[in-house]
């Protein structure tokens, strides 16, 4: 936090002699497959999620190659429901889930806290080969033939009729949420004790709240779901009727137990990225967070609330009037913490010396893309607009807008921001601000036809569709491809750097956190002498002080927009 | 911290990253903690449905009660609360200079005890299959509803008896590893985390036990 801890406990890192820290402790792959460092664990799954991440890709590629034209003919209609079910499951579990917490969470959170690893770190390795274990089983749906319930595996259609790989799909999320859980626990353990010496609760940066407060839903939520879809599986297997109306079961209890996990998981999605955020906007507003305490509130108000708003999906399923009053009345109260983090993110620029360096750039991104899905959002709680839009493109467009356009885009803001404290190296700054640029275009591009069709009545689901509909899906598959791009160019640059990227030296951004007080890559145990906390975070610019040495030329550099050695 | 003062002992139960055992043992607790909140909300979603459609069919639910047998339910009962209460003296014991050979013997009677529930239960199932209790075409019960009481019967049963299977092992494995390295079951904070595990395990069986085999008695 501080820079004078910083002065006199991490001696100046000489760049000449560059020490690969905890990277160069092992090269073999037993190495990274038995490591119990939190921080390699942290490289194990930032991999394995980038492969799931462009199988997904590839899904949803085919599924917008066949939207071109009205007809089915680039896939059969039974292809394309396997094909948006496969997309559904590996994003959202194989992809969004776990993306922040597993891989930034776990790099971060010793860092930010001054800890030497996480509580538990071979429960924290286990967790990853949970996550591997699933994804084994989602490899193997695909190929074996996938499965067409969509994401959401309704019964009874999943529990008695599909004639797909219901079994081997469920039981792919049931093991990967067990993995999601484990780091869960990891998390809250560690925030509670592995605090260093001065660092308070309400010391604490925002992404470590908003790890916390995550691994909390996480580990309430995420076992519902595991239930759910283990008497959907005992249904489907051993015939119980517990969703099946012939044995006096009712289909839409597991309605209710499924939104019960996948409403939070929304948030399981969108603190991690919130928590990001908070991190990177003050950073390159050199300004202290604007109204840190509510933002805290503001994170436990929506994990609170958000378990209690689950009926929101479920409108049109027959819910009674009053459940849906209830239901759409919490959907629009949830909705004021996450206006105020918005507000608080607006008002941090206010008066800062704003920089736009990519990880800014993406950070705006997130700010524009999750305000216009909270907003839509805001539409979909008012019940008789939802009974309009249900299952049409208008809600495809707003949870894209808040999981992909929110999320994705703070996953590539602490990508970046990031980077060189993973790495030791920076990312070429040129493409990274237009490799941002462009998702963000890219991202309205494919997505805002998507609200226009489906205010119009475009179902979702559908491989083939009336003509009077095809400007929208032409328009969105363009920007499909326009996106496709922009997440395939951070792969090349990023890579790139790794090897040719200039050395950054620990502290580029001239960042207050706990992590940049450490070398880069920091050393396998994190902190040569563990550190102490006497501020606030973001102590940007405190009274009498003056930027010097590194981070004063970083920021004469990025002033002069190069990335020069 | 206190690196400078630590026992044989401690040293063989800290794991990494801890200095301090003390700390350790209130982590590894809270950990502990937080998986049965966890594994609490996964029972939930059983216990929420059976309420449902308990209030939906309460006739059928009484009536599909009085089918499974009390005698059964009831001896395990009696046979996890003993075990429980004979699980909990360990953590105390473990600690206790001199008891810790008394300690392991409470694990493996514990573990047998667990055993013993599983061989109970698998009579009642056989009994049960015998009876056509189990939901299909030869169900035995006619009402409305039966067939989903009997459906959270076997859900419930089945994974509660997979809860002990891992509850199991996890004793025989402490005692084990216990008789291997005294030292080490002395300090470890994995005698406590497992003796919560299996507080829960009989936590959960004694409500399955009061809204499974109580409805339709009496009366
Ligand atoms: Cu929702």
């Amino acid at each position: 936090m501080s820079d004078a801890v910083l002065d006199d406990t991490s001696l100046p890192h000489d760049v000449s002699t560059f020490d690969k820290g905890y990277l160069g402790d092992g090269h073999t792959l037993r190495s990274w497959l038995l490591t119990t460092d939190h921080k390699r664990i942290a490289i194990l799954y930032a991999l394995t999620l980038t492969i799931f991440f462009f199988i997904g890709g590839v899904a949803i590629a085919l599924v917008r190659i066949e939207l071109v034209t009205p007809a089915q003919d680039f896939v059969t209609a039974d292809e394309y429901n396997r094909l948006f079910t496969l997309h559904g499951i590996i994003m959202v579990w194989f992809f969004l889930v776990p993306s922040i917490p597993a891989t930034f969470g776990n790099f971060l959170l010793p860092l930010m806290i001054g800890a030497r690893d996480l509580a538990f770190p071979r429960l924290n390795l286990f967790s990853w080969y949970l996550t591997v274990i699933g994804g084994a089983f989602t490899v193997y749906v695909l190929l074996a033939g996938g499965v067409d319930t969509g994401w959401t595996f309704y019964t009874p259609y999943s529990s008695i009729y599909s004639n797909s790989h219901v079994i081997a799909a469920a039981i792919a999320v049931f093991v990967a949420g067990f993995g999601t859980i484990a780091t869960g626990i990891n998390f809250i353990v560690t925030t509670h004790t592995m605090r260093a010496p001065g660092l308070t609760w309400f010391r604490l940066p925002l992404f470590v709240w908003a790890m916390y407060t995550v691994s909390v839903v996480i580990i309430l939520a995420t076992p519902v779901l595991a239930m759910a879809l283990t008497l959907m599986m005992a249904e489907r297997f051993f015939g119980v009727p517990i969703f099946n109306p012939q044995g006096g079961g009712d289909p839409i209890l597991f309605q209710h137990l499924f939104w019960f996990y996948s409403h939070p998981a929304v948030y399981i999605m969108i603190l991690p990225a919130m928590g990001v955020v908070s991190e990177v906007i003050p950073c390159f507003a050199r300004r202290r967070l604007f109204g840190y305490d509510f933002m805290v509130y503001a994170l436990v108000a929506i994990s609170v609330v958000g378990f209690f708003v689950w009926g929101h999906h479920m409108f049109v399923s027959g819910e009674s009037p009053y459940a849906n009053l209830v239901f759409s009345f919490l959907s629009f109260v949830v909705a004021v913490p996450s206006a105020i983090k918005v507000f608080n993110w607006t008002a941090t620029l206010y008066r800062g010396q704003i920089t736009y360096e990519a990880p800014m750039l993406y950070a705006f991104g997130f700010v524009g893309l999750f305000t216009m899905g909270g907003l839509t959002g805001l539409f979909l709680a008012s019940i008789p607009i939802d009974v309009q839009a249900t299952d049409t493109y208008f809600v495809i467009a707003h949870f894209h807008y808040v999981m992909v356009g929110g999320t994705v885009s703070a996953f590539f803001a602490a990508l970046h921001f990031w980077w060189s404290k993973i790495t030791g190296r920076m990312y070429p700054e040129t493409w990274a601000r237009f490799a941002a640029v462009l998702m963000y275009f890219g991202f309205n591009f494919t997505f805002f036809p998507q609200f226009i069709m489906g205010w119009a009545g475009m179902p979702r689901r559908y491989g083939s569709y009336p003509p009077e509909f095809q400007i929208y899906h032409v328009l969105s598959s363009a920007g499909a491809v326009v996106l496709a791009a922009a997440y395939l160019m951070p792969l090349g640059y990023l890579t790139w750097s790794l090897r040719w990227g200039r050395r950054a030296g620990d502290n580029p951004w001239g960042a207050t956190g706990l992590e940049w007080q450490t070398s880069s890559p920091p050393p396998t145990h994190n902190f040569d002498k563990l550190p102490t906390v006497e501020r606030a975070p973001y102590d940007y610019h405190p009274e009498g002080y003056v930027e010097t040495g590194e981070a004063a030329r970083t920021i004469e550099a990025s002033q002069k927009g190069g990335e020069q050695e | 911290m206190t690196a400078a003062r630590i026992t044989p002992a401690e040293k063989a139960a800290l794991r990494e990253p801890w200095e301090d055992i003390a700390r350790q043992r209130q982590a590894v607790e809270l950990g502990m903690w937080a998986f049965l909140a966890s594994e609490l909300l996964f029972f939930s979603g059983l216990f929420a449905g059976y309420t449902i459609y308990r209030s939906i069919y309460p006739q059928a639910f009484w009536e599909a009660g009085a089918e499974t047998s009390l005698w059964f339910g009831g001896a395990n009962t009696a046979i996890l609360l003993i075990s429980s209460a004979v699980v909990a003296l360990v953590p105390r014991a473990a600690r206790w200079p001199g008891l810790g050979r008394f300690a392991r013997a409470m694990l493996w009677i514990g573990a047998l005890l667990g055993v013993a529930f599983l061989v109970l239960k698998g009579f009642e199932y056989r009994e049960d299959f015998h009876e056509h209790l189990w939901p299909g075409p030869d169900f035995k019960l006619h009402a409305e509803g039966a067939e989903l009481f009997f459906s959270f019967y076997w859900c419930l049963t089945a994974i509660h008896a997979v809860h002990l299977v891992v509850g199991i092992c996890l004793l025989a494995r402490l005692a084990v590893a216990g008789a291997r390295d005294p030292g080490w079951f002395t300090e470890t904070p994995a005698v406590q985390a497992t003796a919560l595990y299996w507080g829960l395990v009989d936590i959960i069986w004694t409500v399955v036990f009061v809204i499974i085999y109580l409805p339709g008695r009496g009366g």
